[in-house]
């Protein structure tokens, strides 16, 4: 480790490729915490998204037209709306219309703080595409095999934990995969109501060291090996997945 | 003829039974009854409403007038108990419609495990004799787009026989098959009436339905045209319209 | 954000699926879509109407009186868009061609160049514009000075470039291998089979996507207000901070999106429109 440090700090002054995370513990430090926060916000955000998906999912199948005029209006204002708005409305608007609470200390802060709207808004966002996904994979399951299952007993809940939804999942994991990709790239908006993921703390580094040029291929390189290991792992899990003989 | 066993008192009656979709009808006065351990065949030309009468036998579809009773259960009572009916009926599909996502011996050992909550051991041990006895020990652990449509269309009849059904449906089941495949399939079924299982078949094989019938049914435009033995039905037709479809089939 | 989903949900084609609820006509179902959201709207404001207080100007007169200014700055965010999609289209369709090459070096390259812009966060693609590219530039003795919103159309083109380059090659990869094949029977060069065979029968497929990206691309404008552009965004808070009224807020934030959404759902919805008539003709 030392000898790494020695290299970059070497690097810096010979050549002024200042890459200061690599020798630097109070920036190693600030940039391990921002690419944590990324991968935490993106983690919690991938399972409340799918959340938001299946219920918009199941809704949409509802009886009641009010509920599925209501899923659709969702889904299309989520989808043709910038995310960055819908943060900014979030964060901004709705977070002034609720009620403030008092904290331990007794000062009156937001009910709901930035990271909490982080996370609600990116939810709410990849959520409306996960609706369409999941719709789309259920309605890709063949009324036959629905008809067959119903034919051996199975009553409709008991056919769509057995049957549908195990089809369907596997008909949506390479669009789903390719949302939540694109999930995780959203979090960086998190930086224009700063919360402290990766990209906001590299510009903490670079506002301090001036090293823009080497944080920023940092990192765009931090976030491709992100994306990468991501799109590794939903590869692996969807060859896991997939039923030999059987194209989805 | 199946002179090998004694027919017993009726299983599957229909009573003037109407199916209308919107305005068109598909069944329109049909009755007739199927005895326990008979073998019925139902022949006509394609759209007859064949296919929709076997489904309505097993509600997957209601019918506009009439009764259908199985095993003394009111198939088109609202109150219908599904599940009691589904397990005295097994039913065969043309496009065999298997679980793609279950191996061969799961497909088969699926719904004892879930609807009938048995004992995962012990349906396994069914299963397994079940697919031995159509002919496919060996592909256990095979998955549907593994097997031909032949080798499916048998896992899908050792599926619906894992249930214990009363009664048999088959629809067109080799409809769908190669003529060398067809075969594999017809001697299953066979098998099974021979020994006994109340068969109800909607069919084109015109050699089948002769050689393994108890009771031939025409049917045309929804109505039944004409029924009766099959050496008699296929021997010396009564009806015009018996006679030019047989000419043409045969 | 969101490189989203250029490869979208793409519908499965529904087979003989009546699974679930029976739907709606798309056209039925858009126009409840937007009456839904017209209604929505109208409440919000009526309702926002009637709570301000009689001393203050209302919240409705408020919005009127800024909206042409943020409707300004929204038009701004779509020069942009067109300038950015017309970058990046050019450069795309160059790069995509090169993902096809023969020649393998130029193949790889081009495959990772493609696959490393798809892959990062559209807002640090934004920063690495920004602060990367020169505030000037000298040709020959001449001096070209580099202004921040020319810098952050580039910025945006980065990302746009590399997903065009994949729905280039997507689109020439989904036409099957037997048309090459029939087309070199006939003794055409693969410069020919490509402009003359592939391509034309390609760009219908591409459309769709393309579509998709442009509305992304809209939508990702508002990113330029991060690095300090100003566009519908940031009039958007000038004119809170402005008023500072938070009764404010709400309504016109839900304004600026509803400005997004009138532009951006009706090419949603064509892009459908398309992809399921080309669908049919295969």
């Amino acid at each position: 480790m030392d000898g790494t440090a020695d290299f970059f700090r070497w690097l810096a002054e010979a050549h002024r490729i200042d890459v200061s995370i690599a020798y630097d513990p109070l920036d190693r430090k600030r940039f391990l915490i921002g690419l944590w926060t990324t991968i935490w916000l993106s983690g919690v955000c991938i399972g409340s998204s799918i959340l938001v998906g299946l219920i918009g999912a199941w809704l949409h199948g509802a009886r009641s037209a009010a509920a599925r005029g209501a899923v659709q209006v969702f889904v299309q204002f989520f989808r043709n709306t910038p995310p960055l708005v819908q943060l900014a409305f979030f964060y901004f608007a709705v977070s002034a219309a609720l009620p403030p609470v008092t904290d331990r200390f007794g000062a009156s802060v937001p009910l709901i703080d930035n990271v909490g709207w982080a996370i609600v808004s990116f939810s709410l966002f990849a959520g409306a595409f996960n609706v369409e996904i999941f719709r789309s994979g259920i309605e890709a399951v063949p009324r036959a095999t629905v008809e067959a299952a119903e034919s051996l007993g199975y009553t409709r809940l008991a056919a769509y934990r057995h049957v549908v939804l195990p089809l369907a999942f596997r008909v949506c994991l390479p669009a789903l995969g390719n949302n939540l990709v694109n999930l995780v790239k959203t979090t960086t908006l998190a930086y224009a109501i700063g919360v402290p993921e990766l990209l906001y703390a590299a510009s903490q580094v670079w506002s301090e060291v001036f090293n823009v040029r080497e944080m920023m291929v940092v990192l765009l390189l931090t976030y491709v090996a992100l994306v990468a290991v991501l799109v590794h792992g939903l590869r692996r899990w969807e060859r896991a997945m997939r039923i030999p003989g059987y194209s989805a | 003829m199946n002179p090998g066993h004694v027919l017993g008192a009726p299983i599957v009656v229909l009573n003037r039974v109407e199916k209308r979709f919107g305005d068109n009808p598909v069944l329109r006065d049909v009755s007739f009854s199927v005895a326990r351990g008979e073998c019925v065949c139902v022949i006509g030309p394609s759209g007859s409403g064949k296919s929709t009468l076997l489904r309505a036998i097993n509600a997957l579809v209601p019918i506009s007038a009439g009764s259908i009773a199985v095993d003394g259960i009111e198939v088109n009572d609202p109150k219908l108990d599904k599940l009691a009916l589904r397990r005295r009926v097994g039913i065969v599909f043309q496009q065999y419609n298997l679980f793609p996502h279950k191996t061969a011996l799961d497909n088969v050992m699926m719904a004892p495990i879930h609807v009938l909550k048995e004992n995962p051991a012990e349906v396994e041990a069914r299963a397994r004799a079940l697919i031995a006895k159509v002919r496919l020990t060996g592909k256990e652990a095979a998955y549907p787009g593994e097997l031909s449509g032949g080798q499916q269309q048998r896992v899908a009849i050792a599926r619906a026989l894992a249930m214990n059904p009363k009664v048999m449906l088959f629809d067109e089941v080799t409809a769908a098959l190669d003529p060398e495949t067809k075969k594999e399939v017809l001697v299953t079924v066979r098998e099974l009436a021979a020994e006994g299982m109340t068969c109800l078949l909607v069919t084109h094989e015109m050699g089948f339905a002769r050689e393994v019938a108890d009771h031939v049914y025409f049917t045309e435009d929804g109505v039944i045209v004409e029924h009766g033995p099959p050496a008699e039905f296929f021997g010396s037709p009564k009806q015009a319209r018996t006679r030019a479809f047989l000419d043409q089939v045969l | 954000m969101s490189a989203l989903a250029v490869l979208l949900p793409r519908q499965p084609a529904a087979v003989g699926s009546e699974w679930g609820a029976a739907r709606m006509p798309s056209a039925l179902r858009s126009r409840k879509t937007i009456a839904a959201l017209a209604i929505l709207g109208a409440v919000w404001t009526a309702a926002a109407w009637a709570a301000a207080p009689v001393d203050r100007p209302s919240v409705l007169a408020l919005a009127v009186k800024w909206a042409p200014l943020i409707f300004g700055g929204f038009l701004f965010n779509l020069l942009v868009s067109v300038a950015a999609m017309a970058l990046g289209t050019a450069a795309g369709v160059l790069l995509g061609l090169a993902q096809i090459s023969l020649l393998r070096p130029v193949q790889a390259a081009s495959w990772a160049v493609t696959q490393f812009f798809r892959n990062a966060p559209w807002l640090v693609l934004l920063f690495f514009a920004m602060f990367l590219l020169p505030f000037e530039w000298r040709i020959g003795g001449v001096t070209v000075p580099f202004p921040a919103w020319l810098k952050a159309m580039l910025g945006l083109a980065l990302p746009v470039l590399a997903n065009v380059s994949e729905i280039v090659r997507g689109g020439v990869l989904s036409i099957p291998l037997g048309q090459w094949e029939s087309a070199e029977s006939l003794a055409f060069s693969r410069r020919q089979i490509l402009w003359r065979i592939i391509l034309p029968q390609a760009v219908k497929r591409m459309i769709p996507p393309w579509m998709n990206l442009y509305a992304i691309l809209t939508m990702a404008t508002t990113l330029i207000s991060v690095v300090g552009i100003q566009d519908a965004m940031t009039l958007t808070r000038g004119a809170l901070v402005a008023e500072a009224r938070t009764d404010l807020y709400l309504p016109l934030y839900f304004m600026l999106l509803l400005m997004f959404f009138a532009y951006c759902y009706p090419i949603a919805r064509y892009t459908q429109v398309l992809e399921r008539r080309f669908a049919v003709r295969g």
